[in-house]
This record gives structure tokens, C-alpha cells and sequence, in this order.
């Protein structure tokens, strides 16, 4: 009986010890953040940090500016969600709908990979590939643009849109869609007229997600982006947030490197605002399911 | 920073497995020379560098090798830049100071050792029908004042300038000799030797810069004011895009038994192929 509770008691130390260790990590990385990416901020000015159109961190007056990689990191996402929520809400619904089982048995196991492929892998089909074709098809002088990275992001977080979605749209009980067929409805009717709308707060959730994944994404984005800290232009190159970190790490020193930490909290506070959004949606979907 | 250090030390030898691979070797292996080499007295000690940061690969790949030969010294490096390093070494505060500029006039009492000479090829894609630029030229390219290749020789196309990133030593080297220096418009920042060579090789119209040793056969390397880049002309100085990585120390100070170990096997003939592998050609 004793040794019984011993055990139980140990094992459930390692449980709280386990469960305490990712907690610890988030702790432990945002007061890591905040305290070495205030102090360039402190230096720099908040105003002329955020809102200072130049960055040159090397140049014997250095300056640093870091709106063009805030603008270029939004408008990437912002593209990619453009590709990429039609394409992905479409395949989903193809996915849960439309597909016959044994279809759909062959086309999820690529979605879920295509989300399993690594982010290096992307960057390097993108550089080879990709690049080349917009330099051919639109006839711009250098294909290493905001556009390839879009594409690339559309690519890249069309797994998380397709099976959150797709998880959404399987939730929404049969009985809603069987009341609209039985009142004459076509199918395709009834996918955008109760379907899509029941499983709304789901598909949003997937859409978050994956403005998450595009605007983290440092690799893929570096390969097939060009890398000038520019203000972003569709056929120009651009730095983002991710990109303007991991470029400049390497040799970086002195407020420079200082700086490149202030860039990593904004990524962070960004990051942590779209984490807060998603876990509200989340949690209005359970509210709509019960 | 030195997690940093190891890292790059890592990378270094990393490069140096491929470059292994392609490279000839004329000169011995360094392990066949340290075979009959004449072992030195045990060496102890710290050998503090500190300087440029376009050195860092040819000092970390001669430090990590020398700490290899003798594992009782330890080198230190300190990437401040060639300023800070000569003022370290003339305050003696390190005791190599390292510098990928030659000393100034006013500099004086100090020694300066070369060990290696670091010269930066202007590489050009394939097809491209230009084969030599004047520094002048390669100057008004970099800062975007000519824009299409008609103008310096070329096809009537857009000119696609390709770097390296901020902070990046080749960078450093290609803006000052080239006095181009935070004027630069790039297309691409790239964060490799390798990747802007890849660059180029897949852009027509793109014009680069990468260290001699990186630029393999994929892309051409021009000639600058009509002299190719070689390594025999970047040794004779008659190509003009290179500059001498210097040792720097303080005259009438006795240096250590390891510093003065060390600027030994930097400038030995073992040395060579160690500072070609991490990108430069040895004195």
C-alpha cells in the first residue's frame, strides 16, 4: 500500500516538473526578449526604431529603421493569406465534402506532408525554381522578390489552413446539412450557404494559424527574398522581420547585434497578438458548438 | 561570444571539408608537414588577438589548428575591427592586433606582419559578353549610377548588383577598396560566399562579388582595369581588389613564447593551405 503511494507521489513530482518546463521556457524567453531588446530601443527611440524608414547597422552612422521589414513581414503574410486561405478553404472543403473516402484517403497524407517538408527545402525549390520563372514570366531584372516569398508562404501554410478547416467542416453536424438539401438546396449551395458558415469560427482558426507560420518563417523567405532592407515593393526585393535577424547575426556587435534583439521582440510581440487572437477564436468556437 | 566563435569556428570547418573537395592542393596536407615539423618546446599560455572582422575565418581556422598543435595555448580573438585592433595593440591590451588595412603614416611603432592577402573577385554570369570593368565602373554600378549594361560594354539590360550582407568581411573589403563604402544599392544581400556565387550563375544580368577562393567555375570572374584575378596577379598586387590581413604588434615589447609561436605558424608554409581553405591566399 505504501510503496503504491510513493510511486504515485513521485510520478506525479515528474508530472508537474514536466508540465512546469515549457512554462519555464516561455517565462524564461519572454523576460529574455524584453530585457535584451529594450535596451536598443532605449538608444535608438522607440519612434525611430519603429517608424525609421533606412536601416544601414553598419554604416559609420548607423541607422536604424526598421519599417521596411515591419511593412514587408505584413505584406508577405498578408499576401500568402490572399493565395493561400482560397486555395486551402477550397481543398478542405474537396477534403471533407466533395471527395469520395478513398480519394481523400490519398490527397490528405500530401497535405500533411507538404507540412512536414522543411522550411530549408521550400527555400531551395523556391531559389532554383521559382525565382527563375518570375524573372522569365514577368520580365523583372532580378526574380528574388516579395512576390516568390508570397508564393512561397502561400505554399508553406497551406497545411495548417487545409486540416484545421478541414477538422471544422467534418464537426458540423449532419443534421444542418441534410435540412438544407431536403429544402431543395444544391450541394455546392449548401457547402457555402451552411457548411463553411457553421464551421466559420474553425476556418478562421486555421486562417491565424497560418498568418502565424508565414510571418515566423525565417529560411524559405531568406532563399527566394533578396535580402536589401528596402520598403516593400510586389517585384522588389525585401527583408523581413525574420530575414533582417537571421542575415545579420552572424557578424553582428555593439547596438547593432542590440538591435537585431529589438527586431526579434517585435517579431515576439507580433507573434504573442496573433497566439491571443487565435486562442479567442478558439474558444468562441466551443462557445457556437455547445 | 564564444559560442559565436565555436560556431564559426564549426562553419569554417565546414567549409573547409568542401573546399577540400574541389580544391588542388599543391601544398602538402598540414598534417604531413606537422609530422616533420621540429616539436616545439611545450608552449603555454593565452595569445589574445583582437581586430578585424574580415579575419575572422583565416584567424579562427589558424587559431583552432595551432590549439590543435599546442594544446596548452589558448587564443583569444576579439572581432572590434582593424581600428580597434591596431589601437589594442599599440596600448597593448591585446597582443596581436589584426587589421585588413595596411598601417596609416601616423601609425608608427608597430610592427606589421602579413599573413595572408584577401582578394575579392568581381564575378559576372556566364553569358554575360562584358569581361573587364575599370574600379571606377565597378564604383558607379555598385551605387546605382549605372544601371544597364550598355553602358559599361554590355547587352542593352538592367544591371542586378548582388552583395553580401552588413557586417559581412568580403562586404567590407569590396565597399572600401572599391570606395563605395554605405552607398551601395543592392538587389540582393545574401549571407554566403557560395550563395551569391548561385546568385549570379542563375541571373544573366548579375554582377557580384566573392572571395577568389569561393568563386569556382559556374559563374566568370572579370578582369578589373584589364588584369585578371588570379592568384599569381593578387600576389604581385597588379590585381587591385585585394587587400594584405595584418598581423600588428607593438615594437620593443617582447611578445609571449605562444604569441610569438603563433605569428611563427601563421607565416609558415603549414599555414598556407589553412588560410586558403578559410579564403585567402597566404603571403
Amino acid at each position: 500500500m505504501k510503496a503504491r503511494n510513493i510511486t504515485e507521489r513521485i510520478m506525479s513530482v515528474i508530472f508537474i516538473f514536466c508540465g512546469m518546463i515549457s512554462i519555464v521556457a516561455v517565462v524564461g524567453i519572454s523576460a529574455y526578449m524584453i530585457i535584451s531588446g529594450l535596451p536598443a530601443i532605449k538608444e535608438i527611440g522607440l519612434t525611430k526604431f519603429l517608424f525609421g524608414q533606412v536601416w544601414k547597422s553598419t554604416a559609420s552612422e548607423p541607422l536604424f529603421g526598421i519599417l521596411p521589414f515591419i511593412l514587408s513581414s505584413i505584406f508577405a503574410t498578408f499576401g500568402a493569406i490572399l493565395i493561400g486561405v482560397p486555395i486551402g478553404l477550397l481543398m478542405s472543403v474537396f477534403l471533407s465534402k466533395i471527395a469520395s473516402p478513398k480519394l481523400a484517403s490519398a490527397v490528405r497524407p500530401a497535405v500533411e506532408l507538404l507540412a512536414g517538408i522543411p522550411s530549408v527545402v521550400y527555400g531551395l525549390v523556391g531559389m532554383i525554381v521559382l525565382v527563375p520563372l518570375i524573372m522569365d514570366v514577368f520580365g523583372v531584372k532580378s526574380g528574388s522578390t516579395l512576390f516568390a516569398a508570397i508564393i512561397v508562404l502561400a505554399i508553406m501554410i497551406l497545411p495548417s489552413i487545409v486540416s484545421v478547416s478541414e477538422n471544422a467542416l467534418n464537426s458540423v453536424p449532419k443534421k444542418y446539412e441534410e435540412a438544407s438539401l431536403a429544402l431543395g438546396a444544391t450541394q455546392i449551395e449548401t457547402i457555402f450557404k451552411v457548411s463553411i458558415p457553421a464551421a466559420k469560427s474553425g476556418i478562421t482558426a486555421g486562417i491565424v494559424l497560418g498568418i502565424g507560420r508565414a510571418i515566423g518563417e525565417a529560411m524559405a523567405v531568406m532563399m527566394v527574398a533578396g535580402n536589401v532592407a528596402n520598403m516593400p515593393k510586389l517585384f522588389g526585393s525585401v527583408r523581413l522581420l525574420t530575414t533582417a535577424i537571421a542575415s545579420e547575426m552572424s557578424y553582428a556587435g555593439g547596438l547593432q547585434k542590440q538591435a537585431l534583439f529589438s527586431i526579434g521582440l517585435v517579431l515576439f510581440v507580433f507573434i504573442m497578438i496573433i497566439n491571443v487572437i487565435l486562442n479567442t477564436l478558439l474558444k468562441g468556437g466551443h462557445k457556437d458548438a455547445n | 561570444m564564444k559560442k559565436i566563435l565555436s560556431i564559426s569556428l564549426a562553419a569554417v570547418m565546414c567549409l573547409a571539408l568542401f573546399a577540400g573537395c574541389t580544391a588542388k592542393e599543391t601544398k602538402a596536407s598540414p598534417a604531413a608537414d606537422a609530422s616533420t615539423a621540429p616539436t616545439a618546446a611545450t608552449l603555454s599560455g593565452t595569445v589574445s588577438t583582437n581586430g578585424s572582422t574580415s579575419m575572422e575565418k583565416v584567424v579562427a581556422a589558424l587559431s583552432e589548428a595551432f590549439m590543435a598543435k599546442n594544446p596548452d595555448v589558448v587564443v583569444t580573438y576579439d572581432a572590434t575591427g582593424s581600428g580597434a585592433g591596431i589601437t589594442a595593440a599599440t596600448e597593448g591590451t591585446a597582443d596581436i592586433g589584426l587589421s585588413s588595412r595596411d598601417l596609416k603614416t601616423e601609425e608608427t611603432g608597430l610592427d606589421t606582419t602579413i599573413v595572408a592577402i584577401d582578394g575579392i573577385a568581381i564575378v559576372l554570369n556566364k553569358a554575360n559578353t562584358v569581361t573587364d570593368l575599370t574600379i571606377e565602373q565597378i564604383a558607379s554600378i555598385a551605387k546605382g549610377e549605372v544601371t544597364n549594361w550598355k553602358d559599361v560594354g554590355g547587352a542593352d539590360a538592367p544591371i542586378v548588383f548582388v552583395g553580401r550582407e552588413a557586417g559581412s568581411g568580403t562586404r567590407d573589403g569590396f565597399e572600401s577598396i572599391v570606395k563605395v563604402k554605405d552607398a551601395c544599392k543592392y538587389e540582393q544581400e545574401l549571407t554566403s560566399t557560395g550563395a551569391v556565387v548561385a546568385a549570379v550563375a542563375a541571373n544573366e544580368n548579375a554582377i557580384g562579388y566573392a572571395s577568389l577562393s569561393g568563386v569556382g567555375d559556374t559563374v566568370s570572374a572579370i578582369k578589373v582595369g584589364g588584369v585578371a584575378c588570379t592568384e599569381a596577379t593578387v600576389l604581385d598586387g597588379t590585381y587591385k581588389v585585394q587587400r594584405n590581413f595584418n598581423m600588428i604588434t607593438k615594437q620593443g615589447t617582447e611578445l609571449s613564447a605562444a604569441a610569438k609561436a603563433f605569428i611563427e605558424f601563421a607565416t609558415s608554409d603549414e599555414a598556407g593551405a589553412i588560410i586558403k581553405k578559410a579564403g585567402a591566399i597566404q603571403k
